[in-house]
C-alpha cells in the first residue's frame, strides 16, 4: 500500500514535469516569437505603425510666373475662389446644398457628384463643390456663412495669362495632366501631378520650362487616428512648398500685345529682333486664341472650332510655318555675289522681263522689264532677271554655302518645342529626295528664293538680324544678363555695306519696292527692308483669259503670301522684324503691319532715337 | 518526519500564515500591469476601465483568500452540484441568453450578468477532480473508468462550441485532457486515443474543414493563413494587433506613448489585445517581464500540486493552473499571429469581470490546496460525502 503510494506520487510528479516541460517549451516559443515581431522586424513594424499614425497632406507649390523683359507678367497665379463642402458639419447634405442653391446656381451634375464623393469619402474631407467662383457668388457665401453650415469658402491658385491671346503660342498653357504625363515624369512627382487642382505646362515655354516653373511640394506632416481624423498639426516637422522659378523672357509684352493686334485676323506671323544678341523681343502669331480657356479644360465646342478654322489658330505659324522666302531671299544671293567677287557694283544687266534657258522662259516679276540694272538697283526694284544672272555665277554650291552661314535650313534652339528648320535645296538633297539631277533651272529658282527654299518667320528674322548685323545671332527667348553681342558672320563688311545700302534702297529711294511706305515715321530714323511673295498657286492661261488677272480675283486659299523683312535703324541696326502674311496676295499685305511694328520697337527704345544716339557716340569718341 | 509539516492547519490565524505569499505577490503584479495598462489605452485616464479593474481585483483578491480557508472536504462536497449548476446555466444561455458580438455567452441573473461557459471552466475541474479522488487508481484506465468523464467533459463542450465559441471548446477539452493525463492514465491508452484522434483529424483534413467550422470561423482560418485576406476587416485587428507589437521594438515606446494603442487602430483593445498595448510602451522587455511572472505563477502552482497528498487537490490545482495556461499561450500566440482570432483573454491583464473573478476565485482554490496540502478527505465516499 505504502510502495503503492509512493509509486503513484512519483508518477504524478513526472507527469507534472512533462506538462511543466511543455508549458516550459510554449513560452519559450512566444518568447522566441516576440523577438523576431519586435526586434529583429522591429523596423519594419515601426514605419507601419507611422504610416499608420501620420499623414502627409501635400501641399502643392506656387506656380512660378513668365514676366517679360521689363518684368511685366504674362502667366501668372490668381485666387479662385472656391466653396468647400464638410458632410460632416453640413448635417443633411440635400439640404445643404439646397441653402446654398440660393446663392448660386447647382447643376444635377454637380450635386450628384458631391453626394457621391461624400459616400464614398469619411465625413469631415472637404468636398470641392465648385471652382473659380465670380466675387458676386464667392461673397454672397461669406456673408450668408452663419446660414449655410458646412460650407466653407476657400481661396486657391489658378494660372492667368493677362494678355489672353498674344502669347497663346510662345508661352503656352497649363493643363491637368493626364496619364501620360504623369508616366513621363517622374514617380517621386506623381502624388503632386494628382493633387487636385494642380496643372501641368501642355505647350510653349510652359511645358518647356516647366521643371523650373513647377516648384516642388511642400508636406504638412499631421497626426491622425485611426479614422483618419487629424488630431494635431505638427508644422514643425513638416516641409513648406518651395515656389517655382520665376522665367524671364526676350519678350516685351507691349510690342507682342501691338503686333498681334496690328496682324488683327490674317493667318499671319511676326517676328522682332534684337540683331545683335538674337533676343526675341516678339513672336507673334495670328489669329490666336485665348489660352486662359484651357486652363480649367476647354468645352469641346470651343475646342473643335479652334481645330475647324481654316486660319489655323492652333499652329504656332511663327516658328512651325515655312514659307518660300522669294526676294527676301535676294539679299543672302547678292552678299554671295559680292564676297565672292563675282559681281562688279557698278557692273550693269539688262532686264528685259525675261531670260531664256535652254528651252525654258523665266520671268521678272515686271513683265515688262528694269532694263540695264546694277546690284544696288536690283536689290532695291527687285529685278528676278540681275539675280538669276548672280545664282547662275554663284552656283548651287556657293549658293547653299552661304545661305547657310544666314541660317536658311538651319535648327534653331529658342528653348520651345515645334521649331522647324526649313529647308535650302542642292544637288545632294534633290537626289536623295526626288532622284533627279540638279539644274541650272534650279539655281535660278534658288537665285529668287522660290522652289524647294523654305524658311520658318524666325529664320527670316534670323537671316535678316545676320543681314544687319554682319553678326551670326542665335535666337534666343530667355534673357540673360550676360549676353553678348554674337560672334561676326564673317563676311567683308563692303559687300554687306552694299546689300545694306540696296535694303535701305527699298524703302527710302524712289523706284524701291516699298518707297510708297513712306519709311519709318520717326523724324530722324531710316529704315531698311525687302519684300518678299511665296508663290502659292500659278494663274493659268485659261485663267487669265476668262478674266483673273489679279490676286483678289482667286480664291483666299490660292492667294500668294506675302512677306517683308525690315531693320531700323538703318544706318546703326538694332531691331529686325518679319511679318508673314498668309495669303496676303503679295507683300503688300506684310509691308505695313511689319513697318508700324518696327517703329513701335524703336519708338520704344531710346538709345534708337537721334538724339540718344548722337549723344551716345559722343560719349564714345570721348572715352577712346 | 517534522511534526508541522503533516498536519493541516485549522484556524483562521494557522491558515493565514500557512498562505502562499509568493503567488499573491506574482498574481498583484500581474493585476498592476493590468491597471496600468487600461490607464494608458484609455488615454490616460482611470475611467471607463482601469478604475473598474483595480475594483475587481480589489474584490476578487479578498474572495481568493476567502476561498484559501475552506477546507479541501467542502469543495469536494460542492464539486458535483457546482459542475451541475454551471451545465444548467450553459443550458439556459441557450435558452434565454443575451447576445453580445454575434455570440451568446451571456446569462442575466437579476443583477449581475455571468458568462456561464468561465464558470464552467473550473466546475469541470471540479468534476473531474473529485471524480478521480473516488476512482480506484486501477480503474482509471479501464473504459468504465473512462467514460464518465468524457461525458463530463464532452457535455458543456458541446454546449459551449454551439454558443459558438470555439476558444472555451478548446480550452475546456485540453483542460479535461490534461486532468485525465494527470490522474494517471496509461501511456498505451494515451498513445492509441492520440493515434485515433490523429485519424479524426486527417479526416477533418479531406472532409473539409470549411464543412465543420462556420463561415465566420473558417474566414478567420483563411485570415490567418493569408495577411491580405480581408485586410479592413477581418485581418484588420490581427494585422494591426502585428504592426503595434512589433513597433515596440526592445524597450518600447514609453508609458501612454504609443500611438497604435493611443490613436484608436485597434478598437476594442482593453479586452483580447491588451498585450500589445503593452508590448508597443514597453517592447520586448515588458512582454518577457509579463511572461516571466506567468511562468513563476505557472510553475508555483505545479509546486504546490506536487506537494498535495490528496489526489483531489493535485488534479483540482493541477487542472486550474492548466486553464489559466492555456489562457496565456493562446492570447499571447493569438495577439502575436501565430493563431487565428480566438476570443481568449490575458488573464488579469484584459479587462473583464467574470474572467477576474473566476481566475482569482481559480488561484484561491489553489492557494486553499496549499494550505491544505497534507489534509487526506477519505476517497471513494458518496456523491455528496
Amino acid at each position: 500500500m505504502r510502495a503503492d503510494r509512493q509509486e503513484q506520487d512519483l508518477k504524478f510528479t513526472r507527469r507534472a514535469l512533462i506538462m511543466s516541460g511543455l508549458g516550459g517549451v510554449a513560452l519559450t516559443g512566444l518568447a522566441g516569437r516576440l523577438y523576431a515581431l519586435q526586434v529583429l522586424e522591429n523596423e519594419r513594424y515601426r514605419l507601419l505603425s507611422e504610416d499608420n499614425q501620420f499623414n502627409y497632406y501635400l501641399l502643392p507649390p506656387s506656380r512660378g510666373r513668365i514676366l517679360d523683359r521689363f518684368g511685366v507678367p504674362i502667366a501668372e497665379n490668381r485666387d479662385s475662389y472656391r466653396a468647400l463642402l464638410v458632410p460632416e458639419q453640413a448635417g443633411d447634405l440635400e439640404e445643404a446644398l439646397d441653402r446654398l442653391a440660393q446663392y448660386m446656381p447647382l447643376s444635377d451634375y454637380t450635386r450628384a457628384r458631391i453626394l457621391r464623393t461624400a459616400r464614398q469619402q469619411e465625413r469631415f474631407r472637404a468636398i470641392t463643390i465648385e471652382d473659380d467662383l465670380d466675387w458676386q457668388t464667392f461673397s454672397a457665401i461669406n456673408l450668408n456663412a452663419p446660414d449655410l453650415a458646412g460650407i466653407t469658402p476657400d481661396v486657391g491658385e489658378v494660372r492667368a495669362y493677362p494678355y489672353g491671346a498674344a502669347f497663346a503660342h510662345v508661352v503656352g498653357y497649363v493643363q491637368s495632366p493626364n496619364d501620360e504625363d504623369i508616366l513621363n515624369n517622374p514617380r517621386e512627382a506623381e502624388r503632386l501631378l494628382r493633387h487636385p487642382g494642380f496643372r501641368i505646362g501642355k505647350t510653349g515655354i510652359e511645358s518647356a520650362r516647366e521643371m523650373d516653373l513647377r516648384g516642388s511640394a511642400g508636406a504638412l506632416k499631421t497626426e491622425v487616428n485611426a479614422r483618419g481624423r487629424v488630431i494635431r498639426e505638427l508644422p514643425d516637422q513638416s516641409e513648406p512648398p518651395q515656389a517655382g522659378q520665376d522665367v524671364v523672357m526676350t519678350l516685351d509684352a507691349d510690342i507682342q500685345r501691338f503686333a498681334h493686334e496690328r496682324l488683327g485676323q490674317e493667318a499671319a506671323s511676326a517676328v522682332v529682333m534684337d540683331v545683335n544678341t538674337g533676343e526675341l523681343i516678339a513672336l507673334v502669331s495670328t489669329p490666336s486664341f485665348d489660352p486662359n480657356l484651357f486652363v480649367g479644360g476647354i468645352s469641346v465646342r470651343d475646342y473643335s472650332a479652334l481645330r475647324e478654322n481654316d486660319h489655323n489658330p492652333l499652329f504656332h505659324k511663327s516658328i512651325q510655318g515655312t514659307y518660300p522666302p522669294g526676294s527676301t531671299f535676294k539679299a543672302v544671293v547678292a552678299a554671295a555675289a559680292l564676297e565672292h567677287g563675282l559681281v562688279d557694283p557698278d557692273e550693269t544687266i539688262r532686264c528685259t522681263g525675261s531670260t531664256r534657258l535652254g528651252p525654258r522662259e523665266f520671268h521678272c516679276w515686271r513683265r515688262q522689264g528694269h532694263g540695264p540694272v546694277n546690284l544696288h538697283e536690283a536689290v532695291k526694284t527687285s529685278c528676278d532677271i540681275f539675280f538669276y544672272e548672280m545664282a547662275d555665277r554663284l552656283g548651287i554650291d556657293r549658293l547653299y554655302d552661304m545661305a547657310v552661314r544666314f541660317g536658311v535650313g538651319q535648327q534653331f534652339d529658342i528653348g520651345i518645342s515645334g521649331v522647324r528648320s526649313g529647308l535650302m535645296p542642292n544637288p545632294a538633297w534633290l537626289r536623295g529626295r526626288y532622284n533627279e539631277p540638279w539644274t541650272t533651272g534650279h539655281t535660278y529658282n534658288a537665285g529668287i528664293g522660290q522652289g524647294a527654299v523654305s524658311m520658318s518667320p524666325l529664320q527670316l528674322a534670323v537671316m535678316t538680324a545676320r543681314v544687319a548685323s554682319g553678326r551670326a545671332v542665335e535666337p534666343t527667348l530667355y534673357r540673360n544678363a550676360l549676353a553678348r553681342p554674337a560672334p561676326y558672320i564673317g563676311l567683308s563688311e563692303e559687300a554687306l555695306t552694299r546689300v545694306r545700302a540696296g535694303l535701305r534702297g527699298v524703302v527710302h529711294e524712289p523706284g524701291g519696292t516699298s518707297y510708297s511706305l513712306g519709311g519709318l515715321g520717326i523724324e530722324g530714323v531710316e529704315m531698311a527692308g525687302k519684300t518678299g511673295t511665296a508663290q502659292v498657286y500659278s494663274i493659268t492661261a485659261e485663267e487669265r483669259a476668262s478674266g483673273v488677272r489679279d490676286q483678289e480675283d482667286l480664291p483666299w486659299r490660292l492667294r500668294d503670301h506675302g512677306l517683308f523683312m525690315c531693320y531700323a535703324p538703318a544706318d546703326r541696326p538694332k531691331y529686325a522684324c518679319v511679318v508673314v502674311v498668309e495669303h496676303g496676295g503679295g507683300s503688300s499685305a506684310a509691308t505695313r503691319p511689319a513697318r508700324d511694328i518696327l517703329r513701335r520697337v524703336v519708338a520704344r527704345d531710346p538709345s534708337s532715337r537721334p538724339g540718344v544716339f548722337a549723344d551716345l557716340s559722343r560719349n564714345d569718341r570721348g572715352g577712346a | 518526519m517534522a511534526v508541522f509539516r503533516e498536519t493541516v492547519p485549522r484556524d483562521l490565524q494557522g491558515k493565514l500564515m500557512e498562505l502562499n505569499w509568493t503567488l499573491v505577490l506574482l498574481l498583484v503584479l500581474l493585476g498592476l500591469a493590468g491597471i496600468g495598462m487600461l490607464y494608458s489605452v484609455a488615454g490616460g485616464s482611470w475611467s471607463p476601465w482601469a478604475f473598474n479593474h483595480a475594483t475587481r481585483l480589489g474584490v476578487g483578491l479578498v474572495a481568493m483568500v476567502v476561498i484559501a480557508m475552506f477546507p479541501p472536504r467542502f469543495w469536494m462536497g460542492v464539486s458535483y452540484p457546482a459542475y451541475v449548476v454551471a451545465l444548467l446555466l450553459l443550458v439556459l444561455v441557450e435558452v434565454m441568453g443575451v447576445s453580445i458580438n454575434g455570440a451568446q455567452r451571456w446569462v442575466d441573473l437579476g443583477p449581475i450578468r455571468v458568462q456561464p461557459s468561465e464558470i464552467m471552466k473550473l466546475a469541470i475541474v471540479f468534476a473531474l477532480a473529485r471524480y478521480y479522488h473516488d476512482l480506484p487508481t486501477e480503474k482509471v484506465t479501464s473504459i468504465s473508468g473512462l467514460l464518465p468523464p468524457l461525458m463530463l467533459i464532452g457535455a458543456p463542450a458541446i454546449l459551449v462550441l454551439g454558443q459558438p465559441d470555439l476558444g472555451t471548446t478548446l480550452l475546456l477539452g485540453a483542460t479535461g485532457v490534461a486532468v485525465i493525463f494527470m490522474a494517471g492514465l496509461s501511456w498505451w491508452f494515451i498513445l492509441v486515443v492520440g493515434g485515433i484522434g490523429l485519424f479524426g483529424m486527417i479526416g477533418v483534413g479531406l472532409y473539409g474543414l470549411e464543412n465543420i467550422l462556420a463561415d465566420y470561423q473558417m474566414d478567420r482560418v483563411r485570415a490567418f493563413t493569408n495577411p491580405d485576406f480581408d485586410p479592413l476587416g477581418i485581418n484588420y485587428h490581427p494585422n494591426q494587433a502585428v504592426i503595434t507589437l512589433g513597433s515596440g521594438g526592445m524597450t518600447g515606446k514609453g508609458f501612454l506613448e504609443g500611438t497604435q494603442s493611443q490613436l484608436g487602430y485597434l478598437p476594442e483593445m482593453q479586452t483580447d489585445y491588451i498585450f500589445t498595448a503593452l508590448g508597443e510602451e514597453f517592447g520586448f522587455v515588458g512582454g518577457i517581464a509579463i511572461l516571466a511572472i506567468n511562468a513563476l505563477i505557472m510553475a508555483q502552482a505545479v509546486a504546490i500540486a506536487i506537494s498535495c497528498k490528496s489526489p483531489f487537490l493535485r488534479l483540482l490545482t493541477i487542472g486550474i493552473t492548466t486553464t489559466y495556461a492555456s489562457y496565456v499561450f493562446i492570447n499571447v500566440a493569438m495577439v502575436s499571429r501565430l493563431l487565428p482570432v480566438v476570443g481568449v483573454p490575458l488573464p488579469l491583464i484584459s479587462y473583464g469581470g467574470t474572467v477576474v473573478l473566476a481566475v482569482l476565485a481559480g488561484f484561491g482554490l489553489i492557494l486553499g490546496a496549499h494550505i491544505h496540502r497534507n489534509a487526506e478527505p477519505p476517497r471513494g465516499a458518496g456523491l455528496f460525502g
